[in-house]
């Protein structure tokens, strides 16, 4: 009798302590994650409702900051000018980087010899640090020394040799396309795990239907491939539209020459960190980083509630 | 899918083409961190002539690379292991137990992957400062930590889900209590999930240079890539010395990826696709 009763009493005992316990298993990431992203972000939100003067805030001021960097030159021709430059971006890597990738990661899928190397080979770039990428191919591209005129030199090209990035109409297409070698080898995993993912009983069926070479591909490869698509298109979108780091590393944060490179995000670190006098740019800079977080936020809800949707169909 | 003899050959040929544009980049910077500056300018493209590690010795003496390389590798390795033990607790109690508050509490994780954190960097900014964590490497690992979370949190809780429930009633039954569910039966049991979760921050946290940049002026603190701007601000015609700063930086990586280059592919990828 004693013993049954100091049995169940250490039972319980555990089982109460062991409910009091558990809650405390996501506290950590809990706080560490809403002070260090959420909180942040909220301020930003609220940042941008008022008057800066340094980093000292002023008065409330609603609207004015949106109404300012959209109507008031030059902020509104900067942001435009910084928006078409990321929407070119965009398009470039859907065409370029996603383009070619889709091509390799379709070469691979149909049995290569040696893709196991090839795969490492597309995606060393990835593990470059983006400021090693910036700088070790601002050196490539040097007018005078660089690798890619002296190519273009020995192979009888040189009338195409030119200043790459001191060119305003070369600059921006320049880092792009730097940032789709950058990018393709990723891109290349997501379509052929894409790819790997159609059942094989499926292209034998429309094989046996007398599906053939481009047919195949457009009527039952891309279509089947379509969640792999959908999610390296917004992942462009968005890499496109936070693009910050190739751009400050090769031309600074003016993005030079004559903000040819200008991106959103360089436009938003120059008026967050300018330190020139009469400061009043904190709160615009706010006011952009709030129109970029609703541009990229959007986007970037709608693959989460893609990828959720997906999970369920699993 | 049977290919003619010429698609065949055109494959191979595209498939390699990329393969050297991928690399070469890569190759040009190793071969010209071994050639001296005259070499550079007179033949960028030839292979060098001698072997010398003259410019490493340089390099090593003008800027404190040990120090950037310290930091690096201090500043991964703790917020990874925050990171994953934080998150892994985190997705165990989301995924085990279902109080009122379980699914807004795992919604309120997952909305941090669409918050795109650098644009709260001056409300950071001020509260690193207030805090007395700017020039501090603990800056670093907590925004590192913070910012992980959300994807970590959302791998480990869809890995978490796929285990049957039964291995840890019966461990329950055995007298196991909630700590020893999950460290005993569970996480060896997501090892896979593990090791995503931590090559992708690792890869982050390694590569970042744009908190450093911000957080971090003193030279002795700063990391790895915000290293290399300090040394093409103050060396910009030592290109030798240039190229040796570069592949420094980018060597501990590639010879990680190499060790372990089918991981680092399934793990980068495995966010997206599963």
């Amino acid at each position: 009798m004693g013993i049954i009763e100091t049995v169940n009493r250490k039972g319980i005992r555990t089982k109460g302590q062991a409910r009091w316990l558990i809650h405390l298993f996501p506290l950590p990431a809990l706080v560490i994650y809403t002070l260090f992203v959420v909180y942040p972000i909220f301020s930003a939100f609220l940042y941008s409702l008022y008057d800066w003067n340094g980093i000292k805030r002023g008065v409330f001021v609603g609207l004015q900051n949106f109404i300012t960097l959209f109507t008031v030159e030059p902020f509104n021709e900067m942001f435009w000018n910084a928006f078409r430059h990321n929407a070119l971006y965009f398009v470039v890597e859907m065409i370029m980087q996603n383009g070619i990738a889709f091509g390799l990661a379709f070469l691979i899928y149909r049995k290569i010899r040696g893709s196991g190397f090839l795969k490492i080979a597309y995606f060393m770039p990835r593990l470059l640090s983006v400021i090693v990428i910036g700088f070790l191919w601002k050196l490539i591209l040097n007018p005078n020394y660089g690798a890619l005129n002296t190519i273009l030199e020995k192979i009888g090209l040189e009338e195409w040799a030119r200043p790459w990035l001191g060119d305003p109409d070369t600059a921006l297409l320049a880092i792009i396309l730097i940032n789709c070698w950058f990018g393709i080898g990723f891109a290349m995993l997501i379509f052929l795990a894409g790819l790997q993912s159609i059942p094989e009983d499926l292209i034998e069926a429309a094989r046996l239907d007398g599906a053939t070479g481009w047919r195949m591909l457009w009527k039952i490869i891309l279509p089947l491939c379509m969640p792999a698509i959908t999610i390296m298109t917004i992942f462009t979108f968005i890499q496109a539209f936070e693009a910050f780091e190739l751009v400050y590393a090769m031309q600074g944060s003016m993005g030079e020459p004559f903000y040819s490179t200008d991106t959103l995000a360089v436009y938003f670190y120059r008026m967050a960190f300018s330190s020139g006098a009469g400061d009043v740019t904190l709160g615009l800079g706010s006011a952009l980083a709030v129109v970029l977080f609703f541009i990229v936020g959007s986007v970037s809800a709608l693959s989460l509630y893609l990828m959720r949707k997906r999970e369920v169909q699993h | 899918m049977k290919m003619t003899v010429g698609g065949r050959t055109v494959s191979y040929v595209l498939a390699y083409l990329f393969a050297l544009v991928a690399l070469y980049p890569i190759v040009l910077m190793i071969a010209s961190s071994l050639k001296t500056n005259m070499e550079i300018f007179a033949s960028p493209l030839s292979l060098p002539t001698t072997f010398s590690l003259d410019t490493y010795k340089k390099l090593w003496e003008v800027v404190p690379f040990a120090d950037f390389l310290w930091n690096s590798v201090f500043v991964s390795t703790m917020s990874v292991l925050l990171i994953t033990v934080f998150s892994a607790m985190a997705a165990f109690y989301l995924s085990r137990f279902s109080f009122k508050w379980t699914g807004g509490l795992y919604f309120f994780f997952i909305i941090g992957l669409m918050i795109p954190i650098k644009l709260g960097i001056v409300p950071l900014f001020l509260l690193m400062k207030n805090l007395g964590l700017l020039n501090s490497l603990w800056s670093l690992i907590l925004i590192y930590t913070a910012s992980g979370i959300p994807i970590s949190v959302f791998i480990l809780t869809g890995f978490f889900r796929t285990l049957p429930i039964e291995l840890e009633e019966a461990a329950r039954i055995d007298g196991c209590s909630h700590f020893q569910v999950f460290w005993r039966v569970l996480l060896p049991l997501i090892r896979p999930a593990l090791a995503t979760v931590i090559i992708i921050n690792f890869i982050h946290a390694w590569n970042d240079f744009f908190f450093p940049l911000i957080f971090i002026q003193e030279e002795a603190l700063k990391t790895i890539p915000v290293g290399m701007m300090v040394l093409f601000g103050e060396y910009e015609t030592d290109w030798s010395l240039l190229f040796a700063g570069l592949t420094l930086s980018a060597l501990p990586m590639i010879v990680v990826f190499l060790m372990a280059s089918k991981q680092f592919m399934e793990g980068l990828t495995a966010g997206a696709v599963k």
